[in-house]
């Protein structure tokens, strides 16, 4: 039997006259657990549309799946020789059942005007019963949590005769325990002889499993290597063609002075408990924990979203009430949440409005209208300050890369001049090469003199980045490390202990 | 069990029997089958339209001209049947069939040209009543043909009541009865009726699962047409003349009564029995008004009011389970 599912050859693909792939080979073997790994823009979207048939490839292409030559490329074909695709929005429909969700491809496929509930529920715990989960049938997909309704979308494409399972960055929304729970079922389908494709632009646990790896650059292929003889480092100048270098930040506070932020017993029922907190100026504090551990609760309590129930806190020493986003503007301080496509951003609207969107109110002239000429001004400066790189102003925010969008999440927040300023996850979703710059621009922020405090689910993010850590357990703050002092291992380690919760 | 109990159908229900209570307690004339039949005959032109508007607020969309269509039906199978004479069945085709191609025309700027179905749908409820007021001068008919007006009042069954009138189920409410047992099934048991929930709840996933988009927005926005023009029948059928203003205004009734019954204006959520109970809400409130005697101006207040509390108190649930927070600190409390 012939070893490679499928071969790929000469794969070019040109868009208004740009070429997103040049002269590609790719090729997967059957069962095989492949990577294709590359920053954004490196062509990995371009080439898995080609795979599943969404676009042609220019001519002098040559695709062979399972042996034959695929002469036209059509989804519909691809899907027939097994190749499923779980985009990373996860195509499921919310407001339907788990088992229709499963169930929808065979009845389509089948054909029938009429549906039948009893064939629908037996697909789905055929679907789930291949790979050992169990998900409520009856229950609306939109209850379900990420990880749930991504073993969804598996269950679905598995109830096809799937050879080839493709995913987009399937574990951007997960926690430590759910990707484990994945691999294993990844794991699972490769011993059935089911290949799988992840496509990633983050150096993360798949990696693990993977056998190969393909890297593309700018829509060239740099090659294709064996997983084991890769490592983080390596991998990262393979994509970015360039050498990041970590440079710690340390900083000792001056003690003596007030500190921007002093929390003292802050506590909310059911959300966090006795968080004592200082964040001095200049400081970049960073706080870590597991998903659920009250993070992220705590940190939209600084910013009125989400007030405590009793403590204190004190901005440069003067305590202060914070139940609402107007206060937490007017003691200067800014948040950026974690997920900026929906919390951050207006995506439909231009990158000049929502630049300025906080400070609209500091922008009017005469009669209480907007002065549009300074408005411009300001929006030129924090696209200049930023680095943000744009085809216009009036471009909508959801045209631009991971990387920019962030950008102007954490300008439009610089603009109010903010003495705390708490980012959660602020690198979630980006490639590599933008997120360091982006940690330059917060290390920048922290010189100039503003407390800062990152929020991050990456141990390697605060430890590079701050000079404190805090773990958070349980809605408290169980232990702090010193970044100067401390590694990698020995803070994982820590937070995965079955030991914390007697600590408390 | 418990999941129904959570359901906005069984907030809605209800407020149904707790209001029904009230009412009867004043005027015990309203728990009676007559008071009830009666009632389930002037509302079937409501309760008709209100399926074909959930059928297009589930594929995630909406249409304010249904009302314009159902009265350009209503007044062309009038004309026609007065001057060319004919039957109930043709008259049915003849509205069902000026319904669809209206709602088609619809359908097609919505799915082809992509026009947001509110803007396309204010655009023609405003294009298809202008044409019929200028077409027919915003005359009124009066005399409709004698079959017509025998048609309208036969009953499945005859009833006497104690003041010696008969009474019964109205044939119009068996239309209202027949659609609403259609649709039920088409949006249960029909791949046809799953795609459209499936088309409300995710545009974009329906399109690349491979459902004929396109093909179903076509399709809701032509149910409609088609249902709006039994209702223009309906409605010539309940008042026995047929006036170009007549209907014009009510679509928002009808919206309401819908969103009562728990259909989300965001697409891919509604039921049938949803619907229904939503339309005997309203019903029962304006009824129940006239029968304990206030005064008919305050309906418009009372069905507002209505609306508010009862679409309110859904979404403030919702909001309620949304901001809940899910740490568990309280095994914590215990210790320290």
């Amino acid at each position: 039997m012939e070893t490679l599912f499928l071969s790929m050859k000469n794969i070019t693909k040109v868009y208004a006259g740009v070429r997103a792939l040049d002269n590609v080979d790719f090729s997967i073997r059957r069962g095989e657990v492949h990577c294709l790994a590359g920053t954004n823009g490196s062509g990995k979207s371009t080439l898995v549309k080609i795979i599943s048939g969404v676009i042609k490839p220019e001519s002098g292409a040559e695709i062979i799946i399972n042996g034959s030559k695929l002469e036209q490329s059509s989804s519909l074909e691809s899907i027939r020789q097994g190749v499923e695709v779980i985009y990373q929005d996860l195509s499921l429909f919310p407001n339907l059942s788990v088992a229709e969700n499963i169930a929808v491809n065979e009845n389509i496929a089948s054909g029938r005007r009429f549906i039948n509930w009893k064939k629908c529920r037996e697909i789905a715990t055929r679907a789930m019963n291949r790979i050992n989960v169990s998900i409520p049938l009856d229950v609306r997909v939109e209850e379900l949590s990420m990880a749930d309704q991504q073993l969804v979308a598996i269950c679905r494409a598995l109830t096809g005769d799937v050879k080839l399972l493709i995913m987009d960055e399937p574990t951007t929304a997960l926690t430590k325990k759910e990707i484990d729970a994945l691999l294993k079922v990844v794991i699972d389908l490769k011993e059935k002889g089911i290949a799988s494709l992840f496509i990633s632009h983050k150096l993360n646990e798949v990696m693990e499993i993977s056998e190969r790896v393909t890297v593309l650059r700018d829509g060239k292929l740099i090659g294709c290597y064996n997983c084991s003889e890769l490592n983080d480092k390596k991998l990262e100048y393979l994509m970015t063609g360039e050498n990041s270098v970590y440079e710690p930040y340390h900083f000792i506070p001056d003690r003596e002075s007030l500190p921007i932020l002093r929390t003292k017993k802050l506590s909310k029922s059911r959300n966090f408990r006795d968080i004592d907190l200082e964040v001095y100026s200049g400081e970049i504090v960073g706080i870590t924990g597991l998903l659920g551990s009250g993070r992220t609760e705590l940190a939209l309590s600084l910013f009125g979203l989400n007030p405590a129930d009793s403590g204190v806190i004190e901005i440069q020493g003067k305590q202060v009430f914070i139940n609402s986003v107007e206060k937490a503007k007017k003691c200067r301080i800014a948040y950026v949440p974690e997920d900026r496509l929906h919390c951050g951003l207006v995506m439909d609207q231009p990158v000049g409005k929502n630049l300025v969107s906080t400070v609209i109110d500091r922008l009017l002239g005469k009669g209480r209208l907007i002065d549009f000429e300074r408005m411009n001004s300001e929006i030129k400066k924090w696209i200049h300050a930023l680095n943000i790189k744009i085809p216009s102003v009036d471009s909508p925010v959801k045209n631009l890369s991971g990387g920019n969008q962030q950008r102007i999440v954490i300008g439009k927040w610089i603009a109010t001049d903010p003495q705390l300023f708490i980012l959660d996850n602020p690198t979630v979703g980006i490639d590599v090469s933008a997120k360091s710059s982006i940690h330059n621009v917060i290390k920048k922020l922290a010189e100039k003199g503003m407390g800062i405090i990152i929020i991050s689910d990456e141990i390697t993010e605060v430890l590079y980045n701050c000079s404190r850590i805090l773990v958070m357990h349980k809605g408290r703050i169980i232990r702090e490390f010193d970044s100067s002092a401390t590694t990698e291992n020995e803070i994982q380690v820590f937070i995965e202990s079955p030991e914390n919760d007697r600590i408390l | 069990m418990k999941r129904f109990l959570k359901t906005h159908e069984f907030c809605v229900f209800i407020v149904i029997i707790i209001l029904s209570a009230a009412i009867t307690l004043i005027n015990p004339n309203f728990f009676t089958l007559e008071n009830g039949l009666d009632l389930f005959k002037s509302y079937s032109f409501m309760g008709v339209l209100a399926i074909g508007i959930l059928f297009v607020l589930i594929s995630g969309g909406i249409d304010i001209s249904f009302a314009a269509t159902a009265t350009i039906a209503e007044y062309v199978m009038a004309v026609v049947c007065l001057r060319f004479g004919g039957n109930i069945i043709s008259a049915l085709l003849i509205a069902s069939g000026i319904g669809i191609a209206l709602g088609a025309f619809n359908g097609l700027l919505i799915s082809k040209f992509r026009i947001p179905p509110i803007i396309a749908t204010i655009a023609t409820m405003n294009l298809y009543y202008g044409l019929l007021i200028v077409v027919t001068g915003g005359k009124w008919i009066y005399a409709l043909p004698d079959w017509f007006r025998y048609f309208a009042d036969i009953r499945i069954f005859t009833l006497v009541s104690k003041t010696n009138t008969p009474y019964g189920l109205s044939v119009v409410t068996l239309f209202w009865i027949v659609i609403t047992a259609a649709a039920y099934f088409i949006l249960r048991f029909t791949m046809l009726g799953r795609e459209i929930y499936a088309l409300g709840g995710d545009i974009n996933s329906a399109e690349r699962v491979g459902f004929p988009v396109k093909r179903l927005q076509v399709f809701v926005y032509s149910f409609m047409g088609f249902i709006a023009g039994i209702a223009g029948v309906i409605q010539a059928l309940l008042v026995q003349t047929v006036a170009p203003n007549s209907i014009v205004g009510k679509e928002l009734d009808v919206i309401a009564a819908v969103v009562l019954g728990g259909a989300s204006l965001s697409g891919g959520i509604g039921t049938v029995g949803g619907t229904i109970l939503g339309v005997v809400l309203i019903a029962i409130v304006k009824n129940g008004m006239t029968l304990v005697k206030i005064s008919a101006v305050w309906s418009d207040v009372v069905i507002g009011v209505v609306i508010l509390i009862s679409v309110g108190f859904s979404s403030w649930q919702q909001k309620k389970e949304q901001s809940k927070s899910n740490i568990d600190i309280d095994g914590i409390e215990v210790e320290s």
